[in-house]
This record gives C-alpha cells, structure tokens and sequence, in this order.
C-alpha cells in the first residue's frame, strides 16, 4: 500500500502571538514550533494501518520553512518511511486552496491508496486542506473522524458530529480521511526510533519548481481581539489568592451559601 | 448582494443554525435563497425561497450528492455566497462546493467588519480580516456568532429539488454518545481540568476542590482523549452543554468549542498560567496561577470554612 500523509508545523499554542510588520500574519520569531496536533493522530494512524497490513509504504509531506524538517523528523521518528519536504519561505501566505494544489500536484500519478490529513490547522484553521485535496484527485474524502479501519480496500470509519454522535460511514481506496482529534493516542517517538528516523530520506524540493497555483484569499489585516473587558484579572501570590477568591464567590456567587 | 444559504437537517430534524445564516445574510444587508436536503414536516422560519431536496431520498449524509444539488440551485440562483455553518455538515459539504466553483472559501466567520469577513486564528488568540479574489465566495459561520436575539419567522416558498441517485460515501447510520455517567447539566457549580492539569494524577486537585465547592467535576476534550476521565464529564459541542451558577476552568485554554459549551455558566473563574489565554474572554475572573499550587491552599482554605 501507498500512503501519504500530510503534515503542518505550527507554534505552541500557549505562545504569545502578535501580527507581522506586513499584518498579514503573525510574527514567526521567539515561537516554539510543533507538530499540529490533528496531524500527529494522521500520522499515528497510518502508522497503525501499516503495522496491521504489514506491506506499505508512508510518505510524509509538509510545506514549509527549513524550519519544518524538525516537525517531519518527528512523524519520521514515530514511523513514517520517507519525507517529502516542499521548501517554501512565505508558504504563510498561501491560502488553503494553494496549499491544497500543491499536495494534490505531488500526489497525482503516484498512485497513494490512502492520504491522511488533520480535520483542521491550528493556526489557519480552515479544515479544507484535506477535502480540496481529495476533490482534486477526485477521490472520495471522509472528514473528521474518531475511529477508523481499513479491510480490502475500504474504509470504514465513524466521523463525529455535534453533541458527541458519530456517523458512520465507509468507502473504496483510494481515497482521503480528515482526523480529528483522540482518533487515537499518538505515539511518543522513541530513542532508537530517533536515530533510525536521522537516516531515513527526507528530500526537499523549492517550490518554484512546482508552478504553485495563486491563492485566492489574502489576509487585509491580522490583530488580537479587541477585549470585551470587564473581566478580573488576578496575580499574587497562591494564598492571598485564595483569600481573595473566597471574597469574591461570596460576594458574587451563592457557590459559598 | 445575493446568499445561498445552506440550512442543515439530522436525524429527522431541522437544526437552529438555519437562524444564524439567515441573521448574517441580514446583516450584510443581503437577499438569499436557501437550500436544504430535509423534508417539508420541518421547515424553517424563513420568508424566501427554500430549495428543498427530500432526505428520504438523498439521505442525511452524502456529501457528493448533496453538492451536485446545491450546484444545481447555485446555476438557477447565481449568489455572490455560499453560506454554510461550521459544523460537521458543514465543513465538510463547503470545499467540495468552493472547489466545484473554484471559489474562496472563508472558514468559520466570527464577525463582518467593515464589509470584510472576520475569521479567527491561532485559538482565538488572533484574528484575521480576510478578502476573497475571487467573484464568488464559500463561507462558513463559527456556531453562536450569528445567533438572532430572535429566531426568525415566516414560511417558505419550497421549490423541490430533484434528487438523482449517486454518491462516493456509504453511511451506515448514527450511533449516540453514550448516555451512562454523570449529568453535568444540572450541576450548579462545575470544576473542570483541561490540559493544563499536565498529569492524571493531578485530576484529585480538581475533585477535590469540586467536594469543596459541593458541585460535580467535568473537563475539556484532551483529558476525555487521554482516558483521564470518562466522556460524560466532556463539556463542549462534541460533550454536555451546561450552565451552572459558578464554573471554575483550571488549565483550560479556552478553545470555541470549550466555550460553547460553557459561556452559559453564571460567573465564571478561570485559573490559568497564560495571562492571554482565550478564557479571559469571557470570565469573570482570571487568576493567573499555577493550578498545582493554587488548588490545594484554595481547598483547604474553603473546607476551612
Ligand atoms: C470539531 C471539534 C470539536 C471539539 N469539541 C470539544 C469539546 O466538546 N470540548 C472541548 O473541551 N474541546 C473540544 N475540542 C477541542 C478544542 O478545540 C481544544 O483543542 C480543547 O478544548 C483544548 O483543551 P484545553 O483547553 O484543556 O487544552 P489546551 O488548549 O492545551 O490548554 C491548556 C491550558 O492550560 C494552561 N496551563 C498549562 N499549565 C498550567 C498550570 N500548571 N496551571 C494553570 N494553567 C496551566 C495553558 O496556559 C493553556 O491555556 C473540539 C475540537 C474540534 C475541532
Ligand atoms: N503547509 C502544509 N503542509 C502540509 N500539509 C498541510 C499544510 N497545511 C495544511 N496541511 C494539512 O491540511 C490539514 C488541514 O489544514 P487547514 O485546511 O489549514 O485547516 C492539516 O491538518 C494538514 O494535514
């Protein structure tokens, strides 16, 4: 089996985020990068599939930075066979529809069974990567999914909806899946793991030479939300915040009553 | 300016967000026309064209077949948008559209400012103006951003769709949460633990300051995930929807899904290390803190009481 997985470096999430000079984004200096969390259930995934069906081959894509091979090193680390790297400085810039573009112009003619995405990026967020993906190989796509098998050449999977209720569904290979998150628990890469990963291919190719298609968003402005305010912000010290806290639920609650 | 507006049906019933996409197209000062896969026992309160394709016939869940109807009424209606919620149904029907059209799509608006769509970024903690170049646009609405102060009102005039066999996906039926544990929702005070509570271990924190406070303990998604907890205690839009009278995040980011679940609550307290974490939105208290060590001397000091 081929398979293709397709990962996204992003900050921390728990970082402190400002708009770039341009305000078109945000500013990518003093971040801790990682691996997007839907992306790390994608990749688990499929390393689970080709220990069940034991013949496969997982390639990993990611668009980037130099910066992002650290990322790919990881999914490398917890399995994954080969790394395609698409070497690109402003890939920010690009909207999803581009993004999507590019891996389904590497993917063409490969002839990949199965591509796994995340349901969604943590910074963009668009969740439409994955199934513009598949609409331009015209395969079939299932989104955001928590359980997933594979048998002879289908899918079964359930997708979850509002209110926790899952739907379930099935399709013929090839085809693309979205995971969501706790689809299942991601490894942790281990040290013979890490060394082995440092030997595996991990090519990259500059974009240019990939006649990129134009994005079709562009962003007029980045910023934090204006704040609502109202809210109590409280520092100090633990005990005098306590104190402090049990004043207030006095006050304003009748948790105390 | 003209709408297509893209009305969702489960499980036999119409759902609320029809209201949502019917307020933002009020707000852009837009006409619409609306579109939905559902069955003419439970239309919404709308007064303008509903396009209306019978489920019993296209199913609930065909992602291919809806989108060949939609194109359909897309070619008669010409709108400058497509108007979805983001939701399940939604994000996922919205690409397969945006590519048939080869149009942008704006993902989960959160606001219109200036005529231009708002989206967030980065969990809330930035957001983005966005601007399509393209003539026709797909776009999806954040659940709750466009929530009328009243549902709308008025009957339809329903033009049927006609509904051609097909599609790429089997679906093979719903199969409910599990409805066995706690019921949060009627819960006055909730404590719950999010991510931040760094190991299981640390969940007792979180208990026993829910004993303390005579109320139930629930938490966020990734300590569902990690088996920490059982689903029951999720709160959120894939877990319970509650609104106690004091709800107390600790290690909880505050992602949109979190808050849906939660913005109901009475006071809210949060107890978080990140001074711009996403929960200071909307509580009314932010103790900047490290739960670890804040918990325990809150708790002794209240069974102190
Ligand atoms: C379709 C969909 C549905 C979803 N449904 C739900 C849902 O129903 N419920 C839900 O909760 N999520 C849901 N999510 C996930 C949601 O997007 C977030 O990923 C999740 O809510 C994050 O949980 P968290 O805040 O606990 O973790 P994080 O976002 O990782 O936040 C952890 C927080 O803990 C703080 N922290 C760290 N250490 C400490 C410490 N020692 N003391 C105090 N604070 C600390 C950090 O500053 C941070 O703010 C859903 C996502 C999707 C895409
Ligand atoms: N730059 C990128 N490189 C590789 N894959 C990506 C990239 N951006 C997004 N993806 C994939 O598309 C999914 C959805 O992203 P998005 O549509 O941006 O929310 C992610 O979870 C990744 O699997």
């Amino acid at each position: 089996m081929k398979i293709l997985i397709c990962i996204k470096q992003v900050p921390d999430m728990e970082s402190k985020f400002k708009a770039n000079a341009a305000g078109n984004w945000y500013e990518e200096t003093d971040l801790a990068w990682r691996m997007n969390e839907y992306d790390e259930f994608a990749v688990e995934q499929a390393v689970q599939l080709k220990e069940q069906v034991g013949e496969a081959d997982l390639t990993v894509l990611c668009i980037g930075s130099d910066r992002v091979k650290e990322t790919m090193k990881k999914a490398l680390a917890m399995g994954c066979d080969r790394g395609v790297h698409i070497a690109d400085d402003e890939s920010y810039l690009k909207d999803s529809y581009a993004i999507a573009s590019l891996i389904a112009g590497f993917a063409k003619d490969k002839g990949f069974d199965l591509i796994f995405t995340g349901m969604q990026s943590q910074d963009r967020g668009s969740a439409q990567v994955g199934v513009l993906i598949a609409e331009m190989l015209g395969i079939p796509s299932l989104t955001t999914l928590v359980e997933f098998s594979y048998t002879d050449g289908t899918v079964n999977a359930k997708r979850e909806l509002e209110g926790g209720t899952r739907a379930k569904v099935s399709c013929s290979t090839p085809a693309l899946v979205t995971c969501q998150l706790g689809l299942n628990t991601p490894r942790y890469p281990t040290l013979p793991n890490i060394m082995k990963a440092k030997k595996k291919e991990l090519i990259s190719t500059p974009v240019a030479e990939l006649s990129p298609a134009a994005s079709l968003l562009e962003t007029l402005q980045m910023a934090p939300p204006e704040k609502k305010g109202g809210g109590l912000v409280l520092e100090g010290d633990p005990a005098d915040l306590a104190d402090q806290l049990i004043q207030i639920l006095k006050e304003k609650t009748t948790a105390l009553a | 300016m003209k709408t297509l507006l893209v009305a969702e049906y489960r499980e036999g019933k119409l759902l609320g967000t029809s209201s949502e996409l019917i307020n933002f197209a009020a707000q852009l000062g837009a006409e619409s026309a609306m579109f939905l896969v559902g069955s003419e026992g439970a239309l919404p309160g709308y007064s303008g064209k509903l396009y209306l394709a019978d489920v019993e016939q296209a199913g609930e869940f065909n992602p291919s077949l809806h989108k060949q109807m939609l194109l359909e009424v897309v070619e008669k209606e010409q709108p400058q948008m497509v108007v979805l919620p983001h939701s399940s149904y939604g994000w996922d029907l919205a690409p397969r559209i945006a590519m048939a059209l080869k149009t942008a799509q704006i993902s989960e608006v959160v606001e219109v400012k200036d005529g231009n769509l708002v989206v967030p970024s980065c969990n809330s903690k930035l957001r983005r103006q966005v601007k399509a170049t393209t003539a026709v646009t797909v776009v999806t609405l954040q659940g709750g951003a466009f929530t009328p102060a009243e549902d709308p009102s008025g009957t339809p005039e329903v033009i049927k769709v006609e509904v051609a066999a097909g599609g790429d996906i089997e679906f093979l039926g719903y199969e409910e949460a599990a409805e066995t544990g706690v019921d949060l929702s009627k819960a006055e005070v909730i404590v719950s633990a999010g991510r931040g509570i760094g190991k299981p271990e640390n969940l007792a924190l979180i208990e026993n300051l829910a004993k303390a406070l005579k109320g139930e303990y629930g938490a966020s998604r990734p300590v569902i995930d990690a088996e920490w907890a059982e689903h029951s205690r999720q709160v959120g839009t894939t877990g319970q929807t509650v609104s106690p009278k004091l709800y107390v995040a600790c290690g909880i980011s505050g992602a949109i899904q979190h808050l849906a679940g939660m913005k109901k609550s009475e006071f809210v307290l949060a107890i978080n290390t990140d001074k711009d974490a996403p929960i200071g939105e909307i509580a009314d208290v932010l103790v900047v803190a490290d739960l670890k060590q804040l918990l325990p001397v809150l708790t002794e000091k209240l069974n102190a009481l």
